[in-house]
């Protein structure tokens, strides 16, 4: 076989990278190379340098180290029984094309991936290897993430904490009998177990020691993980508590939510339709209702009908459609919970109408100035010069936000 | 009448102290015409700012919005800012009232400064001018931003590039960056760049990164706007993967097989986990512990928590079920009620490592709520599947006397749970007829509140642990005699 060109291993593997959704880079530490002895900088918001026509942002440079895997998960396109063409980076070409595209502004770091090869701890090792070539030999200082192999030896999980920005495992399906079904290697107790000790890892570094010194940053920008929608049964209700037990677990930054897609040279395992990329949208609304706005989860699940999110409005809607009673809220007296819960109302809108509040009344015009989604709204509150009358309680309010119901085809 | 223009570069720095001196000589806003370095002289203006006044104070909020908002291309934003400043001086709240129309139109402009400063951030792509191999190597770009953003966001990339010379040209004003010096230039025709090897690696990866099977332009747009694609190298390539993508997709679809019948694998290994008693050899228990999948709580829990000890221990310490750091840590009796355990087995002598330390259920149960974990009390039905672990760790330490911490140990071991403050401090008939002597819960005495309450449950507990060193010290020869009479077994247990 002739050699691969570092094109074409970068077209290989950057094509076995990208079912990863993950690809922020904000959180992490303040740094910066001013002093012109390093490269790189990194801000705390994370900066998007490119969108493909999938609607994804680009900001770090999404590859694997190798796509050859001694696993046979049915999900994922690197899988041992899988014919796609296969290739591997060297250390150096890892490091060369971070380097190059990062001094033309095209990314914001590197994001390392790999199947396993050999051993978990041989393949742990070469991508530590890599992130310390970067670190200490380029003086990279702009954002790492690093997909940790739930095997490897702690000491390597350590110094890829030390490392990296960000640290994730994928827990890859909301049940535990969907892993074992889908992807057999794989052990769902030993994914939870990495996760316990990089959570540990990272709280131990809060702690100063007793001359007051603090233990060196254990991956600042925290942990995350990946779990696949629609490829097992499971309900949205499901999956989102899987993901709160996460989120209190092992204080993750984010869960990823990325429905099932399909590709090439799929499984017989896998179901054959995809599921709706809504789906994908309305579980992200649930997990940041969950996150940033006081919901619980229960509130969010009993106003559906099988444990599946709707489709066609946000949840946060569903809810207040179901519980009209509440309903005109006052955006001049109610509390923060309860603007926080109206529709078309986001966390810097009810702060915006907390502070002006307390110099005068509110009236629907300042709504909008201040970036209320009044359509939504408007049906919700009352304020200066708007009551809703009986538009909360009509009967056709759902229908003022749903898509019109389409005509099948005949053919 | 007075005419300022301001300059194209510094304009930030020469707006405020002009502005600044105007107020302070209470010119109105009406008195001013405000023109950036392009404007036409005017026929009636006088030029030049008035007398020097006194200091001014103005919100610090204010400072910041100006600072942004000032390099907005909009030829108004001088005498918007200025006339804004003029109402403040009377009303400083008006700063914190975001329902303002002039404040909401300012705080606009501003935004649209953010944002384009956060795409020029994020869009400018840098060609390599000089030679890869070079001490310092040296790039250069043409950049077309929607408002003079050049010099705000300049110092963005001094932090970042630092090592390297660079310049952004742009039709507007430009900045050089050389041997760590940083100035501006105005403006700049668009120069012919070399050709960059790195370009080409860069649209193999943009293409490939593409999931043709998820195809979401719009999304796309909104966040890159088309203006900006004419000076990104692989912008050009964009209309061809939209075009081929649904093609792909649908090969990617139509190669798929069909769907097997659902495997039936799961049901018998389930059915293999759930023998009549735990029968392999003595160090492998643990292991068999940390992978039992019996009752529903191991999808949840981290890991399942064996017990630790002596396998010869002539104590068997039984608690409720790991916490929170037992269950990220995967050992017994480390958080809070370990702890304090630890503390009250240290006062009455009870050597901690001499005994086996163990839980009657081995999974963490809890609700989460928000970044905490509340522990919950493991049902009946949870504590039943679990007994089979600790009768697998009783028979293998064979303990003298196995001492049952709360209710769920009393459960598991007397198959009764109930009345544990009248309980306390006695005997009863445990597993295989074994001594169990009943007590509280260490976790019982961290919930009280009430701080005399609190020291009467700790000297009760002191008194039943300093009763089981007692009992094995003494060889253990008369604990049948002090046996009480046990419930019968099988009883609810609450």
């Amino acid at each position: 076989m002739a050699r691969q060109t570092l094109d074409q291993k970068l077209a290989i593997l950057s094509d076995a990278a990208k079912y990863d959704a993950s690809c922020a880079s904000s959180g992490s530490t303040r740094r910066h190379s001013r002093d012109g002895k390093g490269l790189g900088s990194n801000e705390g918001s994370g900066i998007c340098h490119a969108y493909a026509p999938d609607g994804r942002c680009i900001s770090l440079l999404k590859i694997l180290m190798t796509n050859f895997c001694i696993y046979d998960c049915s999900y994922c396109i690197n899988r041992v029984s899988s014919n796609v063409p296969r290739a591997r980076f060297s250390v150096d070409e890892v490091v060369r094309l971070t380097i190059e595209f990062y001094r033309r502004n095209y990314i914001e770091g590197l994001f390392l991936s790999s199947g396993v090869i050999r051993s978990p701890d041989a393949t742990m090792s070469d991508m530590v290897r890599i992130a310390r070539k970067l670190r200490h030999e380029e003086n990279f200082r702009g954002y790492i993430h690093l997909k940790t192999i739930p095997d490897a030896a702690p000491e390597l999980i350590e110094e890829a904490g030390r490392l990296a920005d960000r640290l994730s495992i994928n827990v890859e399906l909301p049940t535990d009998a969907a892993v074992k079904r889908y992807a057999p290697e794989k052990k769902p107790e030993q994914i939870r177990r990495a996760m316990a000790n990089v959570r540990m890892a990272k709280d131990a570094t809060k702690e100063k020691s007793f001359t007051g010194k603090r233990p060196p940053r254990f991956a600042p920008a925290g942990q995350s993980t990946q779990m696949i929608i629609g490829a097992d049964g499971s309900s949205d209700a499901t999956v989102l508590g899987q993901s709160t037990r996460l989120y209190s677990s092992y204080k993750l930054k984010r869960v990823y939510y990325t429905a099932f897609s399909p590709i090439p040279d799929s499984s017989a395992k896998l179901p054959l339709i995809r599921p709706p990329l809504q789906r994908e949208h309305r579980l992200y609304q649930a997990d940041w209702l969950l996150r940033f706005y006081d919901f619980q989860l229960d509130e969010i699940t009993s106003v559906t009908r099988d444990g599946n999110l709707d489709l066609e409005i946000d949840p946060k809607l569903a809810w207040a459609l179901a519980h009209r009673a509440v309903f005109p809220l006052d955006v001049n007296r109610a509390s923060r919970e309860m603007l926080l819960r109206v529709p078309g109302f986001g966390v810097k809108t009810v702060n915006r109408i907390l502070t002006t509040r307390r110099h005068r009344a509110l009236r629907y015009e300042d709504l909008i100035r201040m970036g209320a989604l009044m359509k939504k709204a408007r049906a919700f509150i009352t304020a200066g010069g708007w009551t809703p009358g009986g538009l909360t309680d009509s009967a056709d309010l759902r229908a003022r936000f749903a898509p019109p119901p389409e005509q099948l085809t005949l053919f | 009448m007075h005419r300022i223009a301001l300059p194209s570069i510094g304009t930030a720095k020469a707006w405020r102290e002009t502005a600044r001196a105007f107020l302070a000589a209470r010119v109105q806003p009406e008195q001013i015409i405000w023109g950036d370095h392009a404007a036409a002289p005017d026929l009636f203006g006088d030029a030049g700012l008035p007398p020097a006044g006194g200091p001014v104070s103005v919100p610090r909020s204010f400072v910041a919005m100006a600072e942004t908002a000032v390099w907005h291309s909009d030829p108004e934003r001088f005498a918007r800012l200025y006339a804004f400043l003029w109402r403040l001086k009377d009303a400083p709240r008006l700063m914190t009232d975001r329902g303002d129309g002039d404040l909401a139109r300012l705080r606009q402009m501003e935004k649209n400064v953010r944002r384009c400063q956060h795409k020029m951030k994020a869009f400018v792509r840098f060609r390599e001018i000089g030679a890869a191999d070079a001490a310092r190597r040296s790039f250069a770009a043409w950049f077309e931003p929607s408002h003079h953003t050049v010099e705000p966001t300049a110092d963005f990339f001094v932090r970042r590039f630092s090592d390297m010379d660079w310049r952004i040209l742009t039709p507007d004003v430009s900045a050089i960056f050389e041997q760590g010096e940083l100035s501006f230039q105005e403006g700049h025709t668009k120069p012919d760049l070399p050709e960059d090897a790195g370009e080409a690696l860069w649209i193999t990866y943009f293409q490939n990164i593409f999931n043709p099977a998820r195809l979401m332009v719009k999304a796309m747009q909104t966040e890159m706007p088309r203006k900006y694609w004419k000076n990104m190298p692989e912008a050009a390539f964009i209309p061809r993967m939209i075009a081929e993508a649904p093609a792909r997709a649908r090969a990617m679809a139509e190669a798929a097989p069909t769907l097997p019948p659902a495997r039936m694998a799961q049901v018998q290994a389930q059915l293999a986990s759930h023998a009549s008693a735990w029968d392999g050899p003595a160090e492998e228990l643990p292991k068999a512990i940390r992978a039992c999948t019996r009752c529903p709580l191991h999808c949840h829990a981290t890991q399942a928590v064996p017990g630790e000890g002596p396998g010869d221990a002539d104590l068997m310490v039984v608690g409720e079920q790991p916490g929170d750091m037992e269950d990220l840590s995967g050992r017994p009796f480390i958080g809070p009620a370990g702890q304090m355990f630890d503390r009250i087995a240290a006062e009455v002598g009870l050597n901690r490592d001499a005994a086996y330390v163990t839980n009657a259920v081995k999974h963490f149960k809890f609700t989460p709520r928000g970044k905490r974990r509340i522990h919950q009390r493991p049902e009946t039905s949870e504590i039943d599947h679990c007994r089979w672990w600790l009768d697998a760790e009783i028979a293998q330490v064979r303990p003298k006397l196995i001492l049952a911490m709360g209710a769920t140990a009393a459960q598991s071991l007397t198959g009764n749970g109930a009345r544990i403050l009248s309980r306390r401090g006695k005997i009863e008939t445990g597993p295989e007829g074994r001594p169990v002597l009943l007590t509280l819960h260490p976790s019982y005495l961290l919930r009280i509140s009430d701080p005399a309450m609190r020291e009467s449950a700790r000297a009760q507990l002191r008194q039943d642990l300093m009763a089981a060193e007692g009992m094995t010290q003494s060889e253990g020869q008369s604990l049948g005699k002090v046996t009480a009479k046990a419930p019968p077994a099988g009883m609810p247990g609450r």
